[in-house]
């Protein structure tokens, strides 16, 4: 019989080798999986996780890696902040369209003007309309102790049905001859993110990065981080510590908020191009699975990001060659995240093996 | 906008039937979090079981079994909750949302060659005498048979918690699993039996929306039901009759404002389809919440 008993620290030896042992069991019965879809499952693993950086084509691949990356970066750092301290943001991806509807609309209204100062106004409205929108679980918490889960959660389906409003309505694209969706940010040079479109490179990018710099330096150097940790880990000792709980909700919120909103913009404005009915495509919900393979560690989403960034380029590689369906790599995320908490029992339990005492 | 288009008592009836899905999940969902458990799957098992239902009814031409398959689907799925929070004590919050984002991933794979297909018929019950009541019979007696498996179900889970002696135990292990324990009661094998629970019974809510609500499988048909459900039994306090009343609470604001698209209000669609969610929201900010089970999403380890 195996029992568990519990490590009085958590081990460190496994919480680096929890994540890459999670992949790797991810990566077996995803294999297992795509064998019951008739496909091979050795080319196809290798498909998804080794063409993008090696084959042939693999220079048009990498940039892909930038571009689908960066939002995961941003959404995953900013809600590390709060799952760290046990406020569970998970209506990102609704904080993330709210961005982008705001960003967008302030660069449709200086359309066709050209001025160096539209972008960083964009910029500013998309942070600001992503922390708004995540204030409201924040607020209705602090103030009436309802469970921010499930408000930023429903609100995400509001957020659905203002982009559909939005597309179909307010910011349509006035020469578009009806067609829903608005004009294209990317084209209207002012607005547009890019930097460089064939090394993948836009705005966005780079605040990534800027964010893992300086959410690192805050969590290990600044006393807000350690704040942060504490309130996770003991809110008893946190509030003994000084700590106020309501201003910690409501920082964590609009922190993951601006970031989400943030994320939204630069797709928006680059790799999207246009709000329309359904730019998103679930960058939100994948950054929580970013956020808990990166331990919730700077660093470690940064890697995460790309693995996952990895798994959404590899798998349309998947599905126009072996004609694997779109869903597969879906279900092989979610399964990513169960692994990875299985696994997490070794870092906090250890196993003995042995006839169970009795209890 | 013509107010003659809307029929009161049409209105009230398919309120009734509105309500039945979230009833089903949210019925199961009290049970798991009476026991202790906070399931996050809610939406990941119902989606599951949506699916589940609709194949193994289109494939054997029959409702009923396609609700067994889809209770069935719902259990088998939460026991990968069950047997990650329970056994291997990982973080119950996370893993509900894995399993959410596992659901919703599974379930479009599961169903993909079933898009567009028509589910087989599932009559409505015309009950004697009471049917032929007017107004108050098309409203309360003339529903398809799982709507009074909901209210059924309701009131079996109201009378087991209340009356019977698993009830109590039931309730021990959720309000102190260290004392319930302490006690001699088995906290896991409790706490497995409510997660099965819950997870049929999010199963049988999400057949409905595939097999009577619907009735068509596409992908991502949920849209959210499994969290409102989540929200109602908090609206309820945790008690089983007043998950009734929020229950039609949200049905009555979804069919409400799919009448009013019907009736050509002046208000655009998109702001009317917000209207349920925004109306779990207002209510979760109206009602405060009683009191949740004292060992609500914590794990247990009966150390030594």
């Amino acid at each position: 019989m195996i029992t568990l008993e519990k490590r009085s620290q958590p081990s460190r030896v496994w919480a680096f080798a929890a994540p890459v042992m999670a992949v790797v069991l991810t990566m077996l019965c995803g294999g297992l999986l795509f064998a019951a879809l008739g496909k091979s499952p050795v080319e196809t693993i290798r498909t998804i996780f080794f063409d993008p950086l090696f084959s042939e084509f693999a220079w048009f691949y990498r940039p892909q890696l930038l571009i689908k990356g960066a939002p995961l970066v941003l959404i995953a750092i900013g809600l590390s902040f709060g799952f760290r301290a046990g406020i569970w943001n998970i209506g990102a991806e609704g904080q993330y369209i709210v961005g982008a509807i705001c960003g967008a609309a302030v660069g449709l209204a200086f359309y066709p003007t050209e001025s160096i100062f539209i972008f960083p106004l964009m910029i500013v409205a998309g942070i600001l309309g992503g922390t708004l929108w995540a204030l409201i679980p924040g607020i209705l918490k602090v103030k009436f102790d309802t469970n921010e889960i499930l408000v930023s959660l429903m609100l995400v389906y509001v957020a659905e049905q203002l982009l559909a409003s939005m597309a179909l309505g307010a910011l349509r694209n006035p020469d578009g001859m009806g067609f829903p969706g608005s004009r294209n940010l990317a084209k209207y040079d002012s607005a547009s993110s890019w930097i460089s479109e064939n090394a993948g490179m836009h705005w966005g990018v780079v605040l990534a990065f800027v964010a893992v710099i300086f959410a690192y330096v805050t969590l290990s150097r600044h006393l807000f981080g350690f704040q942060v940790r504490l309130a996770g880990q003991s809110p008893r000792a946190a509030r003994f510590g000084g700590v106020n709980p309501q201003a910690l909700v409501l920082i964590c919120m609009a922190i993951s908020g601006g970031l989400a909103g943030a994320a939204g913009l630069f797709e928006v404005a680059g790799p999207a191009g246009q709000i329309s009915i359904d730019f998103n495509v679930g960058y939100g919900f994948t950054a929580i699975i970013v956020a808990f393979l990166g331990r919730l560690h700077p660093i470690g989403i940064l890697l995460a990001a790309g693995l996952m960034a990895l798994t959404y380029i590899g798998g349309e590689i998947a599905q126009s060659n072996l004609g694997l369906p779109g869903a597969a790599i879906q279900l092989m995320q979610g399964m990513l995240l169960f692994f990875l908490l299985m696994v997490d029992v070794l870092s906090n339990y250890r196993l003995r093996l042995g006839k169970k005492a009795i209890v | 906008m013509d107010w003659s288009a809307i029929n009161p008592i049409l209105l009230l009836a398919s309120l009734m039937v509105a309500a039945t899905p979230i009833i089903l999940a949210s019925v199961g969902e009290l049970i798991v979090e009476r026991a202790g458990v906070l399931n996050l799957g809610v939406e990941g098992m119902m989606i599951t079981g949506a699916v589940c239902g609709f194949i193994v009814a289109v494939n054997s031409g029959s409702p009923w079994l396609g609700f067994i398959g889809a209770a069935v689907g719902g259990a088998i799925l939460s026991l990968l909750f069950g047997f990650l929070t329970q056994f291997l004590l990982s973080n119950q919050v996370a893993t509900g949302l894995a399993l959410t984002l596992f659901g919703l991933g599974l379930s479009a794979l599961m169903g993909q060659s079933y898009v567009g297909i028509k589910a087989p018929e599932f009559a409505d019950w015309h009950i004697p005498l009471l049917g032929d009541i007017p107004v108050l019979g098309p409203i309360l007696f003339q529903h398809d048979p799982m709507v009074y498996v909901g209210l059924g179900l309701v009131a079996a889970v109201w009378a087991f918690l209340k009356f019977s002696r698993a009830g109590l135990i039931l309730r021990a292990v959720g309000e102190n699993h260290e004392a319930a324990h302490a006690l001699g009661y088995h906290v896991v094998r409790v706490r497995m039996l409510a997660i099965m629970f819950g997870g049929a019974c999010a199963g049988l809510g999400g057949a409905y929306l595939s097999l009577v609500r619907v009735p068509q499988w596409t992908e991502g048909m949920t849209a959210g039901a499994g969290w409102i459900a989540l929200a109602i039994v908090v609206f309820a306090s945790w008690k089983p009759l007043r998950l009734l009343l929020g229950a039609y609470l949200f049905g009555g604001v979804t069919v409400l404002q799919l009448n009013l698209q019907a009736a050509g209000m002046a208000i655009p669609v998109e702001y009317l389809s917000m209207s349920p969610y925004l109306a779990t929201i207002a209510v979760l900010v109206i009602m405060r919440a009683g009191r949740a089970p004292g060992s609500l999403g914590q794990s247990f380890h009966a150390s030594r």
